[in-house]
């Protein structure tokens, strides 16, 4: 599998929590509703944001609520990807079970203004500022991470799995 | 580094749970879960993914404990219908360890219940599922595509964590509790000490904390980043599993030369009434900075800190005084247990006196799903977890965290106040 996403770049802090993603107020509303509450601790976020752009963070981005509501929601309002010097650990699970492409890169703060091009190669691990031609290594995920990501998420790799065994 | 150092609490459990001898930290396994609880944040939407794919089973109904607690008892017609379809769900696929809305929050229920067990590998769908590990359990918490998974197939990828330690000495003086300690455990090592790793608290004061203290401790681990927080199973951790299940219990703990990333200590007689500000609960200072703090609502609850003994505290402070004109005051008792002990000691009878609401076991507004949460404008002190902007009610409202002591004595003055100077026989 071959998988990059390029898009321009919102930038976040240090434990910006799963809360600020999918809020208990918005919690079964309708999406038209969610979408505007979707990180509503960056000004311009909601009003801004375009399909295909990318967030690069701080430390501890997701940590908080194991909701998976979190990543789920950044999925559905086509956020291409996350690059963050660190995650909530649940959120990075939840990211990789549902294939939503998430990458730990230290520095990657520093190396990003807002609204900078980024290009992430997934599964290469690397992060490119296209704006300013720099390139920034981030952490491999392991095989067995990559296999769920590329199956398309847990779900699809248990029907796959659940499949054979009844073969 | 020694060539053969001891494991550590999640290095052995890893270890057995993956069918190795050993585990270093860093490595991927696979391992098998001894215990999944779900509740009805996830479980429903679990079940449905599971369905998706044509799958309408779990790997051992007995090994799955489902508890409904986050929006009881039901406060729309919507809720209302999807714990219907947790009821009907449970019955199919013959989960029997089942507790509806009422019995309490899932992380006093499991405990209470004998559920978590020393030297098991727990999985829930909540984040604060680390507080099982105050019964030497290593337990965390994962989203609801992965508890399908693993209510499905029983097992589950895992990276072994480094352990960070923190021993702690001395005692905590009167009207300090072991919230406190975490705030100020948080206040020095801030939200991202134990990211991605395994907590363990040892040392003589760890030792003599009773298991009320250590399941808040391992609860609010969980704002460290923990993966898991653990206590060693002693003789306090059988004394309490005896009571409540005829499962066979053994004391567990590190080996002795196991090896830690780091090893912090504390001296708890040191720590004094802390508490979080708004929107970070590592945002904390000592009691004494907030003095000026007006408070809208004072809340004790939460799985964190809304134990027996929690309530027993607040009540010690509140005998005889009243909650201050402008300020509400909610009370809600971790389980159905702690609100039965509550009433036999007193102890609720004196909190409903000084004007307290009492709500339903449960969650409450913690996560902002059931009523009680904040309006724009509005302050808050609560024994809860976490004050992030907008999770127990408006963007708008501020949220400060404090122990049970605190939240009481700042329901007295309507501001935020140190719980000392109400204790019985004064700050001595």
């Amino acid at each position: 599998m071959s998988l990059v996403v390029r898009g321009r770049a919102w930038k976040f802090g240090d434990d910006i929590n799963t809360d600020y993603m999918a809020p208990g107020f918005v919690k079964n509303q309708p999406w038209e509703l969610v979408k505007k509450a979707i990180l509503h601790v960056h000004p311009g976020f909601t009003a801004g944001f375009r399909p295909g752009d990318v967030i690069v963070a701080g430390e501890n981005f997701g940590c908080g609520s194991s909701r998976e509501a979190a990543p789920a929601n950044l999925k559905r309002l086509e956020v291409g990807c996350v690059v963050a010097e660190s995650f909530g650990r649940i959120f990075l699970r939840n990211s990789i079970a549902i294939a939503f492409p998430v990458l730990i890169c230290k520095g990657i703060s520093r190396a990003f203004e807002e609204g900078e091009q980024l290009e992430l190669d997934f599964d290469r691990s690397l992060v490119k500022n296209l704006t300013r031609g720099t390139e920034l290594a981030g952490t491999p995920l392991p095989p067995e991470l990559v296999r769920i990501v590329a199956a398309g998420g847990m779900m699809q790799l248990l029907k796959q799995e659940a499949a054979a065994a009844a073969r | 580094m020694a060539a053969k150092a001891g494991m550590t609490m999640a290095e052995r459990i890893l270890a057995r749970a993956a069918g190795r001898a050993r585990v270093k930290p860093g490595e991927f396994v696979t391992a098998k879960v001894d215990l999944v609880m779900a509740n009805d944040a996830q479980f429903p939407q679990s079940c449905k993914a599971l369905e998706d794919i044509g799958l309408k089973k779990v790997f051992d109904p007995d090994r799955i404990v489902v508890v409904i607690d986050h929006w009881v008892p039901a406060n729309t017609p919507m809720v209302a219908e999807m714990h219907r379809g947790i009821r009907a769900q449970v019955k199919e696929l013959g989960i029997r360890h089942f507790y509806d809305a009422g019995v309490g929050i899932e992380h006093k229920v499991i405990p209470e219940k004998g559920h978590a067990l020393p030297g098991q590998l727990i999985v829930g769908s909540d984040s604060h599922s680390t507080t099982y590990g105050a019964l030497g359990a290593a337990s965390t918490g994962i989203g609801l595509t992965e508890l399908a998974y693993v209510m499905y197939t029983g097992k589950l990828w895992f990276q072994v964590p480094p352990t960070i330690r923190f021993n702690l000495t001395g005692r905590l003086a009167r009207g300090v509790s072991p919230k406190d300690l975490m705030l100020a455990l948080l206040a020095r090592h801030t939200t991202q000490v134990a990211q991605y790793k395994s907590v363990e608290f040892g040392g003589p004061a760890a030792a003599a904390m009773d298991m009320e203290g250590r399941l808040t401790l391992a609860n609010i681990s969980s704002e460290m980043g923990a993966k898991f927080s653990m206590f060693a199973a002693d003789a306090t951790t059988l004394a309490y599993l005896h009571a409540r299940t005829e499962a066979p219990v053994h004391a567990f703990g590190p080996e002795d030369d196991a090896e830690y990333e780091a090893v912090h200590g504390i001296d708890c007689s040191t720590v004094e009434p802390q508490v979080a500000a708004p929107h970070k609960p590592d945002n904390v200072k000592n009691v004494s900075e907030f003095a000026s703090v007006r408070v809208d609502q004072a809340f004790i609850g939460s799985c964190t800190n809304a134990h027996a003994g929690d309530l027993q505290r607040a009540a010690a402070i509140m005998k005889g005084r009243k909650v201050a004109a402008g300020t509400r005051f909610l009370v809600i008792p971790a389980s159905h247990e702690v609100m039965v002990e509550a009433m036999k000691n007193g102890s609720l009878a004196v909190l409903v006196e000084a004007g307290a609401m009492v709500g339903t076991p449960g969650c409450g507004p913690c996560a902002g799903g059931s009523t009680g949460v904040l309006g724009p404008g509005e302050t808050g002190i609560a024994s809860t977890n976490r004050n992030f902007k907008g999770r127990g009610g408006s963007t708008e409202s501020f949220l400060y965290l404090a122990s049970p002591e605190t939240v009481a004595a700042s329901a007295i003055e309507g501001r935020i106040a140190d719980p000392r100077k109400y204790l019985p026989g004064g700050m001595q």
